[in-house]
C-alpha cells in the first residue's frame, strides 16, 4: 500500500474530494429519493426501494402524485400561511432580538447581565414543557383589531407568530457577535453625536450581515417546521401550516407517491432560502464558531 | 301589471321564506378526523347538506383534522375550552374523554340503535356517549392456493383454527421455502394498531390488558400464566423467524404479501379491497383460537357531543340523522368498512349477503371484543405496544409483562383509579 506523503499533493486532493463527495452523497441521496420518488405511481415506488432505481427516474414516471396531492390537501394555502408566518416571526426576530443584543452589548443599565442571564437559562427550557400553559394564557388573551376586541388568539396568524418573535438563542447570536465588533466604532459615533438608534441601525447593522443571515435561516427552520403549537392553537383549515398539513397523507392506506411530491413541494421554500443565504451563513458560522 | 306583481310577491315570499330558515337555523359545529380523505369528506359533507336542508332548526358546519393528530388538537382544544358541539372520537378513547368531562352522554331514541353492532357503540357508566356509522374487523388473509398447497384446513368461524393449527400452518409455510416469511403482523406501526390487532391474541390466551371487572389493576391479568404463555408464543414469532420484526419495511407490508412474500397477513379490512384487486383468490380468515376463544379487536370512530355544547338538543338530531342505513351504507361503499347494521349491510356492494366482504360483517358481529372500557386505555394501549415491541426484539417475555404491570397500576394509582371503584 502506498503511503500518502505530504508532496503527494495530487492523491492527497483525490482522497479529501473522494470523502467529501461520500459525505455529500450522505445528505444528497434522500433528497434525490424523496424527488424522484415523487414522479412515481406507489407499486413502482415500493418495489424500487430495495435498489438503484430508487434515486433514477426510470419506469412509469409522471406528474400523477403532484395533481393528486393538491386534490388532497389545499397545497397551495398551507405553503403560503407557513411562508406568511415564517417570514414575519424572521424578520420581526431579527428586529426585536437585535435590538435586545445591542443593548445588552453596548448600552450601560444595572441588571443587564443579570438579564441577559434569564434570556439565555431560556435556552434549556424545551418548548413541550411550556406549550399547555402557553395555550392556556393565548386561549384568553385579549386583542385589539379591525373588528374591534377579541377575547382569544386561537386561529389566528398572530398566535403562530408572536410568541416566537424573541427567543435566547437568537439573542445569544447578536450578543455574541457584537462583542466581536470593535467598541471604538461605537465611541466614535457617540463623539460624533449619533442616537443609539442611529450607531445601531447605520453602524452596527451594516456590519452584521453573517449574523443576521444566521440567526435568520436558524429560526426560519425552526418556523417552517412548526407542527405542535399550531396543531394545539389552530383549529381552522385556513391557518394550517405545512407540517400539519403533511398529515393530510397519512390515512390508513398510504399514499407515498403523494407523501413526496408533498415534501418536494414544501422543501423547495427551505432550499430556496438557504441558498439565498448561505455564503453569508457559512461566513458567519466561520467567524463566530457557532454550529447550524 | 298584475302577473308581474304576483310573480314579484311570489319571489319575495319565496326569498323571506328560505332567508328566514336560513336566518332562524342555529350553528352547530362539529369536528371530523378525515381530513385528507376526500371520498370519506364528500360523504359527511352530503349527510351534513342534507341534514340542513331537512330542517329549519339547525345548521351544522364541519372542521376536519388529519386523523394522526386529531386527538392531540381534542384534548388542546378541550384544555383551551374551545371544543365544538359535535366531536368525532375514536371508541376505545372515548371513556378517558367521558372521564375527562370533555364529553356528555347522547340523547337519542335509542331503538335506532338496537341492531348496531356492538363495536359501535360507545357505552361509559352505564350510558351511550357515542354511535359509530362502521366498525372494523382484522382477518388472517392468506390465498386459496397458499391453503392447498400446504395441504391446510379451510377455518370456519365455527371451527376456527386451534393454536396448534395456526403454528402448524406457520410451520409449514416456512419448510415449504416459499416465503420471506410465513407471516406479516404489520410491526412496523407501532400506534393503535399494536393493541387492536394483537390484544385479540391475549384475550384468545386467556390473558388480559388490565382485569376487565374491576380496570384497577393489571396484576394477574397481564403477567397471570395465560399472559406469560402468550408473551412466550409471541415471542417465538421472532425467535423462529416466523415473522418480521418491528424494523419491518412499511413497503413490505403494504405489497408483501400481495408480492408472495408472506404465506399470511394479519390485516384489517380497510386494505380487502385494494388486496382483492391484486390477488385472486384471496381468503379471508378467522382469528384462531388459542383456547380461550377467538377475537378480533371492535370499536372505531363515532360520534358524540362535547360536555360543553351550547346546543345539544341540535347535535343529538344530526347524530339521529346520521346513523340512517342510507349513510352506514354510503360510507362502507366509499371507505370500505363494515357499516354499523345488517340491514344497511344488505344495501352495500361489499357486505351483503354473498359479496366480497361478507365475512367480515360476520367477524364483527360474532368475534369483535371492545378494548378496556376504561379510561386509563390510552396510557394502557402504550405500555401493552411498547412491551410487545421490546418482547419482539429480544426481551424477556415474563420481565417484560410485569414492568407493564407495574407501569399500568402506578397510572391507575395516579389518576385515583380513573372512577373505578
Amino acid at each position: 500500500m502506498a503511503a500518502i506523503s505530504p508532496d503527494n499533493r495530487g492523491l492527497r486532493l483525490a482522497v479529501r474530494y473522494l470523502v467529501l463527495v461520500l459525505v455529500a452523497l450522505i445528505f444528497v441521496l434522500p433528497l434525490l429519493f424523496m424527488v424522484m420518488s415523487s414522479f412515481k405511481p406507489d407499486q413502482q415506488l415500493l418495489a424500487d426501494t430495495s435498489s438503484i432505481r430508487a434515486f433514477l427516474p426510470v419506469g412509469d414516471v409522471s406528474l400523477g402524485n403532484y395533481a393528486e396531492a393538491f386534490q388532497r390537501a389545499p397545497v397551495r394555502l398551507f405553503v403560503f400561511n407557513s411562508v406568511l408566518v415564517t417570514g414575519v416571526t424572521v424578520v420581526l426576530s431579527l428586529a426585536i432580538c437585535s435590538l435586545a443584543a445591542f443593548s445588552f452589548v453596548f448600552l450601560q443599565w444595572r441588571g443587564r447581565g443579570l438579564v441577559l442571564s434569564i434570556i439565555l437559562a431560556t435556552l434549556i427550557v424545551p418548548f413541550e414543557t411550556i406549550a399547555i400553559p402557553l395555550l392556556l394564557i393565548v386561549s384568553k388573551l385579549p386583542w385589539i383589531g379591525l373588528d374591534g376586541v377579541e377575547w382569544t388568539w386561537l386561529n389566528t396568524y398572530r398566535v403562530q407568530i408572536i410568541p416566537w418573535i424573541a427567543d435566547g438563542l437568537t439573542v445569544f447570536l447578536f450578543v455574541q457577535y457584537f462583542k466581536d465588533l470593535p467598541g471604538e466604532l461605537v465611541e466614535a459615533s457617540r463623539v460624533e453625536g449619533a442616537s443609539w438608534f442611529q450607531i445601531y441601525w447605520r453602524v452596527i447593522l451594516p456590519l452584521s450581515g453573517p449574523v443576521v443571515a444566521t440567526a435568520a435561516i436558524l429560526k426560519f427552520l425552526v418556523m417552517y417546521n412548526q407542527y405542535l403549537w399550531p396543531l394545539i392553537v389552530v383549529q381552522q383549515e385556513q391557518y394550517r401550516p405545512v407540517m400539519v398539513g403533511l398529515q393530510y397523507f397519512f390515512q390508513l392506506n398510504v399514499a407515498w407517491g403523494e407523501v413526496m411530491a408533498y415534501l418536494t413541494m414544501i422543501t423547495v421554500p427551505v432550499l430556496a432560502f438557504y441558498l439565498v443565504l448561505q455564503r453569508a451563513f457559512i461566513a458567519s458560522i466561520a467567524s463566530t464558531g457557532v454550529k447550524g | 301589471m298584475k302577473t308581474i306583481n304576483r310573480i314579484t310577491a311570489g319571489a319575495f315570499v319565496a326569498y323571506a321564506a328560505t332567508t328566514g330558515a336560513a336566518m332562524a337555523q342555529t350553528d352547530v359545529s362539529m369536528w371530523y378526523h378525515g381530513a385528507g380523505n376526500e371520498v370519506e369528506s364528500n360523504i359527511l359533507n352530503g349527510i351534513i347538506d342534507d341534514f340542513n336542508a331537512s330542517q329549519g332548526d339547525w345548521s351544522v358546519t364541519v372542521e376536519s383534522f388529519p386523523q394522526q393528530s386529531y386527538n392531540d388538537s381534542v384534548v388542546a382544544a378541550a384544555l383551551a375550552g374551545n371544543l365544538p358541539c359535535i366531536l368525532d372520537v375514536d371508541g376505545p378513547i372515548m371513556p378517558n374523554w367521558a372521564w375527562s368531562g370533555y364529553m356528555q352522554p347522547l340523547d337519542i331514541d335509542e331503538s335506532l340503535v338496537e341492531d348496531f353492532l356492538p363495536g359501535t357503540l360507545g357505552m361509559w357508566d352505564d350510558e351511550l356517549y357515542s354511535v359509530g356509522l362502521w366498525d372494523a374487523a382484522v382477518a388472517l388473509y392468506t390465498r386459496e392456493s397458499t391453503l392447498e398447497d400446504l395441504g391446510l384446513r379451510r377455518p370456519t368461524l365455527e371451527e376456527p383454527w386451534t393454536g396448534e393449527e395456526f403454528m402448524a400452518a406457520l410451520e409449514a409455510a416456512k419448510a415449504s421455502g416459499d416465503y420471506d416469511y410465513a407471516l406479516d403482523l404489520g410491526m412496523n406501526d407501532q400506534g393503535e394498531w399494536y393493541p387492536y390487532a394483537f390484544l385479540p391474541f391475549l384475550w384468545s390466551h386467556g390473558g388480559s390488558l388490565v382485569d376487565r371487572d374491576s380496570y384497577t389493576t393489571a396484576e394477574g391479568a397481564l403477567n397471570g400464566d395465560a399472559a406469560l404463555a402468550f408473551g412466550e408464543w409471541w415471542a417465538s414469532l421472532f425467535e423462529e423467524g416466523y415473522a418480521p420484526g418491528t424494523s419491518e419495511d412499511p413497503a413490505d407490508q403494504q405489497t408483501g404479501f400481495i408480492d408472495g412474500s408472506f404465506a399470511f397477513q394479519w390485516n384489517g379490512n380497510w386494505r380487502a379491497v385494494a388486496t382483492m384487486a391484486e390477488v385472486d383468490d384471496v381468503v379471508f380468515l378467522p382469528a384462531p383460537d388459542f383456547g380461550a376463544g377467538n377475537y378480533i379487536g371492535g370499536g372505531s370512530w363515532q360520534f358524540g357531543i362535547s360536555a360543553s355544547c351550547e346546543h345539544p338538543e341540535g347535535a343529538n338530531a344530526f347524530i339521529e340523522f346520521a346513523i340512517q342505513d342510507e349513510y352506514l351504507a354510503a360510507f362502507s361503499d366509499g371507505i370500505g368498512l363494515i357499516p354499523s347494521t345488517p340491514s344497511a349491510a344488505q344495501m352495500t356492494e361489499n357486505y351483503a349477503e354473498g359479496g366480497p366482504l361478507a365475512s367480515f360483517f360476520d367477524l364483527s358481529a360474532d368475534q369483535a371484543r371492545l378494548r378496556p372500557v376504561t379510561p386509563g386505555y390510552v396510557v394502557q394501549s402504550k405500555v401493552f405496544t411498547s412491551a410487545l415491541a421490546d418482547i419482539a426484539n429480544g426481551a424477556d417475555p415474563a420481565d417484560t409483562l410485569d414492568a407493564a404491570v407495574d407501569e399500568i397500576d402506578s397510572d391507575i394509582e395516579a389518576n385515583q383509579g380513573y372512577g373505578h371503584e
